[in-house]
């Protein structure tokens, strides 16, 4: 074999290697440490009444989505349409993390868009999302009967989304209620 | 409306795209001069409808048009406008299109000064350039359209990345990507010479004035971002070995060994199928770089939004432009070969062994920047090489050639007398050496060996790189002055000279200091006495920021008062630091506001940096160089001549 042609087979070994390390996994699945681990324990007072709280063990015994929003995000704006669409088909039960955001702007957004969440925890300081390992919102988690985190997503919530990577990971295909 | 257009033009370019690189080429193989001149036609149409795109975009941006998705997402309307403008480019998408049209920006201007080139030649060179526009233009439209909608339109935006509202980083990407996308040039001269099947010395004369615009746009690009996350990131640091950074490092190592190499080539018609292969290299590790960060397959601190669909686009386009001009290497390179010879004490070794450190640095970097992808696959753990392993690997293969530098440029071609060498040589080694010692103990007071060396090696390169251009002044008159491109490359290796004795110095004696500091106190570091005087609220248009106010005393006398901030951006409601510094040649003080300690108090970093100016005005000298030696009359001469001859 000529010395020319090894510039080419260095080089497809090293395609080969980064085609592997692409399907390695789904590199916007960013690995949150909470994955197939039980959910971060918390314990807010709800966004519309200060008096009530609400925390982890409000949601144990169903599947349930827990979504990350604010006002001051875009993005979240986007995903609304689709969080309201789920929560009149009853598909899942919605909790909501309000995060740093203000408590009047929040409750003036539900009350203009709509309120898909069965109740909103109020997470002012942003602690809570500290605990829950959030980059940004919104960041939408689904959290199993027995309180397990099974899949997390980064960005808006949509369709395609919601069918691929949470109906699959939801044994009952989703009628969880 | 708008945004349809350019999309509508985005595609037509793509049509022109295809017809610039199936016309020429096949008009080439043909010997049909009317299929050929179609080339540049071509590429004039599709860099308009590129430029129609843009600017479509760009009004996008202007206006606020929350209706298209990526403007929604990286502007807002209390953004600046210069920032409006550059938010084009602020993330993934528009990054393209800019990517985009720069190729349709080198092609045209490839295509305008291409006349005194064969014509099948220039027809080959503008068909492959055109291969490439088709592979980023589907890219853009396939996976990554930076038109599309999102109704209902929101009423505000989502805001640009703080990190990125920052006039330096508003030019960084320019810059960066004009150097990136000019080794495609260097690449297509490269693929057309291979496919001709004829590679003389005029062919590295052509390609060489390309070679240097491209990389001194990359010089001038990487310091730029050097010298943006020095100030913009509250580190201080001027180079983090991050895998984006090392992204557009590795096409420079090679891009200057390519320089290097290109000499040899055409000076002695040597190395032919090296620098071949060094051209399609640096342009396959430009677009090796763009998959690194575009796809997530490493964690980076630049890394853009990620998607694994990207990732695959670039990586099959990767892999058909990368092994189709491999196969084309290995089945023409082989008879390239020249018998010329050189002696062992010649120019053309010392370039020689410039361009294997320089791709054994390279390699390094690859490995480093790679290892975690290997960690990773084989454990599942995410792990980080870091700047440890870089500053050791990267000193092993710099060393030898900033000192082996100095020697070659003193070197004749084909062969050199030792004993004139040694006559010319030896009073600046002795100087250097000398220097090595003095510098670090005259004006810092302490001495070692790794001081020696590199403060030596500084002295070294720049006192060799002076010789010539000294001794050309002062021969005063005669015509046997020094040429551009000889003086380009002393004002280069000037400037490597210099930005190494900032290395050395910078690391050997920087400080860092972190401490808690409130308003009435003072610290001391490096001799220095800061003292904060208070704490103010500042409004800007789209944050509110926490300001310092920090005398710097010397001996009790006031030497500046800067102002780092706190910013707290109002759409994305992160928190930014703006450092504060005292910038001088000499030194910089630089203090940045850490966090929030109590009522009052703010953990405070504060550092000394002696010396770290000159990384980027050597790099900024080098860049220089570049320029100069591309000013040389040569390469317009040469394109006349053969001009003539056809």
């Amino acid at each position: 074999m000529n010395r020319f042609v090894w510039p080419l087979v260095a080089v497809i070994a090293l395609l080969v290697f980064l085609v592997m390390g692409l399907r390695h996994g789904d590199p916007r699945a960013l690995p949150s440490p909470f994955i197939g681990k039980p959910a971060p324990q918390f314990e807010l007072p709800t966004l519309k009444n200060p008096e009530v709280t609400i925390g982890t063990n409000t949601m144990a015994g169903n599947y349930a989505l827990v979504n990350v929003w604010a006002t001051w995000c875009v993005m979240c704006r986007a995903e609304h349409p689709f969080l309201l669409e789920l929560a009149a088909n009853k598909a899942i039960p919605i909790y909501g993390i309000n995060w740093r955001d203000s408590r009047l702007e929040a409750i003036r957004w539900l009350d203009d868009l709509g309120d898909p969440y069965l109740a909103s925890a109020y997470d002012e300081d942003g602690r809570v999302g500290i605990d829950w390992g959030v980059y940004g919102a919104p960041e939408t988690f689904l959290v199993d009967p027995d309180g397990i985190v099974v899949y997390k997503h980064l960005g808006p919530l949509d369709p395609v989304v919601w069918q691929r990577e949470f109906v699959s990971r939801m044994s009952g295909g989703g009628q969880a209620q | 409306m708008i945004p349809e257009i350019g999309q509508f033009a985005l595609i037509l370019a793509l049509a022109l795209a295809v017809c610039q690189t199936i016309l020429p080429l096949v008009g080439a193989h043909r010997g049909d001069a009317a299929m050929m001149a179609v080339g540049r036609t071509a590429a004039t149409g599709q860099f308009l409808f590129v430029a129609v795109s843009f600017a479509c975009l760009t009004y996008s941006f202007l206006t606020s048009d929350f209706s298209v998705l990526y403007v929604a997402n990286h502007s807002q309307l209390a953004l600046p406008t210069l920032y409006k403008v550059s938010a084009v480019w602020g993330a993934h998408e528009g990054s393209l299109l800019l990517w985009i049209l720069l190729l349709a920006a080198w092609t045209l201007a490839v295509a305008s000064f291409s006349s005194g080139l064969p014509k099948p030649f220039a027809a080959r060179v503008i068909g492959v350039l055109g291969f490439l526009s088709i592979g980023f233009l589907l890219f853009a439209l396939l996976t990554s359209n930076p038109f599309d909608r999102l109704i209902p339109a929101p009423a505000d935006g989502g805001d640009l990345n703080p990190l990125l509202q920052d006039p330096g980083l508003a030019i960084h990407p320019p810059l960066l990507y004009i150097g990136y996308v000019g080794f495609s040039v260097a690449f297509a001269f490269a693929i057309a010479a291979m496919i001709s099947g004829d590679l003389d010395q005029k062919w590295a004369r052509w390609t060489r004035p390309w070679t240097t615009v491209a990389w001194m746009f990359l010089t001038l690009g990487i310091a730029l971002g050097s010298w943006w996350a020095y100030y913009e990131l509250g580190w201080g640091g001027w180079w983090f070995w991050d895998a984006v950074e090392n992204a557009s490092f590795m096409p420079w190592l090679i891009g200057t060994a390519l320089i290097h190499s290109l000499a040899v080539t055409e000076k002695r018609g040597l190395f032919k199928s090296w620098t071949l292969l060094l051209a399609i290299t640096a342009f396959s590790l430009s677009l090796l770089g763009t998959f690194l960060v575009r796809s997530g397959i490493i964690v980076s601190v630049h890394a853009f939004a990620t998607d694994p669909t990207r990732g695959f686009f670039i990586l099959t386009f990767l892999a058909v432009v990368v092994i189709g001009a491999l196969v084309l290497y290995a089945w023409r390179a082989p008879s390239l070969d020249s018998d010329v010879g050189f002696g062992l004490l010649s120019r053309e070794t010392f370039l020689l062994l410039n361009n294997v450190l320089l791709v054994v640095a390279t390699a390094l970097v690859l490995i480093g920047t790679l290892a975690p992808l290997v960690v990773e696959m084989m454990t599942g753990g995410k792990i980080s090489i870091g700047p440890p392993w870089f500053n050791v690997a990267f000193l092993v293969p710099m060393l030898p050639l900033v000192i082996l530098l100095g020697m070659g440029m003193h070197t004749a071609w084909r062969s050199q007398k030792a004993d004139a060498w040694w006559r010319v040589l030896r009073i600046p080694a002795i100087v250097a050496i000398v220097l090595g010692v003095i510098i670090p103990l005259l004006f810092y007071g302490r001495v070692s060996l790794l001081l020696v060396v590199g403060c030596g090696a500084a002295a070294w390169i720049v006192i060799s790189s002076l010789i010539q251009p000294v001794r050309s002044l002062l021969r005063q008159k005669g015509t046997a002055g020094i040429t551009r491109s000889a003086l380009g490359m002393s004002v280069a290796h000037l400037g490597m000279g210099l930005f190494v004795i900032g290395v050395t110095i910078v690391s050997a004696f920087g400080v860092e200091s972190d401490q808690a500091l409130q308003p009435g106190e003072s610290i001391e570091v490096a001799g220095f006495e800061f003292h904060m005087v208070g704490l103010s609220n500042v409004k800007g248009p789209n944050f509110s920021a926490i300001e310092a106010e920090i005398e710097i005393r010397n001996d009790g006398k006031l030497v500046s008062k800067v102002y780092p901030q706190k910013r707290q951006y109002l759409v994305q409601k992160s928190w930014m630091t703006e450092a504060g510094i005292r910038a001088g040649l000499d030194k910089d003080l630089f203090v940045a506001l850490g966090d929030q300690l109590g009522q009052n108090a703010w953990s405070v970093r504060v550092q000394y940096k002696p010396l770290i100016r000159f990384i980027w005005l050597g790099a900024l000298i080098m860049a220089l160089g570049g320029l100069i030696a591309i000013s040389d009359r040569r390469y317009r001469a040469g394109s006349r001549e053969t001009e003539a001859a056809a």
